[in-house]
């Protein structure tokens, strides 16, 4: 155990000294000012109600949790891209394999500093921003603490997929392929919804499939219901199915315990295959 | 040979071989190397020699053979306490300092922390590093990056050190600079592997040597064994008469070149014997000289012979 958190140590370290806390800090205070300052201007629009504030404030946090989801998923797509392949391309790794570590130890510990980076940067910026939203409209979304549980969940999932991908892939290469399954998987998700809505079992298998296989626009959509408040979800479901058809910002239901059960298989899955491929490879 | 015997040897290998898909980079290379001593791994490029490193030290995997690293079968964790190691392709953390480099190492290396220190110190004075030791790594020349890989390779008292190309970015004092750490090394009973095309500096510190071609060991043993030093004196002499000439083959080989005559595998001490010998024949001897074959002339001699 020792190595792992020595290695996750060190790539923490580095993400530090490479300043990419500092930047990635202060841009999103500089974001969280900006926003924060958009919401304050809410309530002094004229002739809007209390209820409209509120009803603005939560479609508006959804947008805005969108924005830093985004920015996480991509963040842990770059980072994790050449963790192992730049090390293995650099010789950075042929110093410390012949070390009395194991090469999953290694692995392991990449992936434990990444998933710290993931979590902190998802609940600092997250909390954050909702104390800005907070203080300008008094709005507070009804489950913060599981929205962001989700967010980071997200992040960390893509993170982990990338870092399969960089136990083989240059990092460029690893990096794109991950970004293209992102957004596959985002389009995925806009699809489950439209064959949801309008009752399409051809398009729905479609959304699920995808689903199964990258689930990061399902994370984000266990992330949208704990933002969403529960007389906005009321109005959207008097709404019926097909007025919320494909809107990628709303989830009517929370995500199933067997869904959850399925991501954490998927995770233990791909980090299975990420050690498997790191130990079989030559280097 | 028995696990129990390459115990006792720091590096042992039967009919090691590796293959990248329809590439052979190495085919059946079985070798030992004792403990304490300087063993050199010669060979062209593409010989494999950097591929047999990196199975030594678990980088890679066999597709047949064994082997085994200070008693225990190749890439065993423990093991790995005892080594070090500087890989051809030398690069370390540039974002850290070299003595934050070296405390990575010392720290993976699974060391007492309240050894750190003493052994960081000694291994940046060993390589000459002392000055720069609070020095981002980004910013060293190659040559420093090459000096630091050898301090961490150093760390810990390993009983084995393997060097793969360990002067290929250095200057000359720097390669100077090597060769005594690795007498040092030796004199403190660490065995060296030392693998590099630079025939020179083979021949300046290894007690044995192996040659290695197309991923095998084509010629092996100590420098003299190597060289063939069991004897061969050239000899210049006019008046020699042909049947006379015919006559000093008891001597060893013969090869003559006219006025030169070059005896291959005699003794030092048949000399004057020899030297009289044509005297009496009515030859006249002008010089006689041992012939001194460098390692350059037998590494391409084995070479070419190995093509024929």
């Amino acid at each position: 155990m020792r190595p792992v958190l020595t290695i996750a140590r060190l790539t923490i370290l580095e993400a530090s000294r490479r300043r990419l806390l500092l930047a990635l800090g202060v841009l999103t205070v500089v974001v969280i000012v900006l926003t924060s300052w958009g919401f304050s201007r809410l309530p002094t629009m004229s002739g809007v109600t209390p209820a409209e504030v509120r009803l603005a404030s939560s479609q508006l946090t959804i947008l805005v949790a969108f924005m830093f989801s985004g920015v996480l998923a991509l963040g842990s797509t770059l980072v994790a891209a050449p963790s192992i392949a730049s090390d293995i391309e650099s010789g950075i790794a042929l110093a410390i394999l012949p070390r009395p570590i194991r090469r999953s130890q290694l692995l392991m510990g990449k992936w434990l500093g990444l998933a710290l980076l993931v979590t902190v940067y998802a609940a600092g910026s997250g909390l954050l921003e909702l104390l800005g939203i907070w203080l300008a409209t008094g709005y507070t979304p009804p489950n913060p603490i599981a929205a962001l549980t989700f967010v980071a969940a997200e992040g960390i999932v893509l993170m982990t997929l990338t870092l399969l991908l960089s136990t083989r892939l240059a990092p460029m290469t690893g990096g794109v392929i991950a970004l293209v399954l992102f957004f596959v998987g985002w389009i995925g998700g806009i699809a489950l919804a439209i064959g949801t809505g309008f009752d399409n079992e051809t398009i729905k298998n479609i959304g699920t499939g995808s689903r199964l296989l990258i689930p990061t626009d399902a994370l984000w959509h266990g992330a949208i219901f704990y933002l969403e408040p529960p007389d906005f979800l009321a109005l959207a479901r008097a709404g019926g199915r097909g007025a919320r058809a494909g809107n990628p910002f709303f989830a009517d239901a929370p995500l199933p315990g067997i869904y959850l059960a399925w991501v954490v298989g998927w995770l233990a899955a791909i980090v299975g295959l990420a050690n498997w491929s790191f130990a079989k490879r030559d280097l | 040979m028995e696990a129990a015997d390459a115990a006792s040897l720091a590096v042992h290998t039967q009919d090691l071989a590796k293959r990248y898909g329809k590439t052979v980079a190495l085919s059946g290379l079985t070798m030992s190397v004792r403990r304490a001593e300087v063993f050199g791994f010669l060979g062209p490029n593409g010989a494999g020699k950097t591929t047999a490193v990196k199975l030594l030290v678990g980088l890679a995997l066999p597709t047949a053979g064994q082997g085994w690293v200070l008693g225990a079968p190749i890439g065993d964790l423990e093991t790995r306490r005892r080594l070090g190691y500087l890989p051809e392709l030398f690069r370390y953390q540039g974002w850290m300092k070299a003595r934050e480099v070296l405390g990575l190492h010392c720290e993976l290396s699974g060391m007492g922390r309240s050894e750190w220190r003493k052994e960081i110190e000694l291994a940046l004075q060993i390589v000459g590093l002392t000055d720069r030791a609070d020095d981002k790594v980004e910013g060293f020349s190659k040559g420093m990056q090459q000096r630091l890989g050898l301090g961490v390779a150093l760390l810990g008292r390993p009983e084995l050190v393997l060097l793969d190309e360990p002067t290929s970015a250095l200057d000359p004092v720097g390669r100077h600079d090597v060769r005594e750490i690795i007498r040092t090394l030796k004199a403190r009973g660490t065995a060296v592997f030392l693998n590099s095309h630079l025939l020179s500096e083979v021949e300046q510190v290894c007690d044995r040597l192996a040659v290695v071609d197309h991923g095998r060991v084509i010629a092996t043993g100590t420098m003299a064994q190597i060289l063939g030093q069991d004897g061969a004196v050239r000899v210049r002499v006019t008046g020699l008469p042909a049947d006379g000439r015919a006559g000093l083959g008891e001597f060893g080989n013969l090869e003559d070149e006219g006025e030169w005559l070059t005896f291959r595998g005699l003794s030092t001490d048949r000399v004057p014997q020899l030297v009289a010998e044509i005297v009496r024949q009515g030859g006249r001897v002008y010089a006689v000289e041992p012939r001194h074959e460098t390692l350059e002339d037998r590494f391409l001699q084995l070479l070419k012979e190995q093509d024929s």
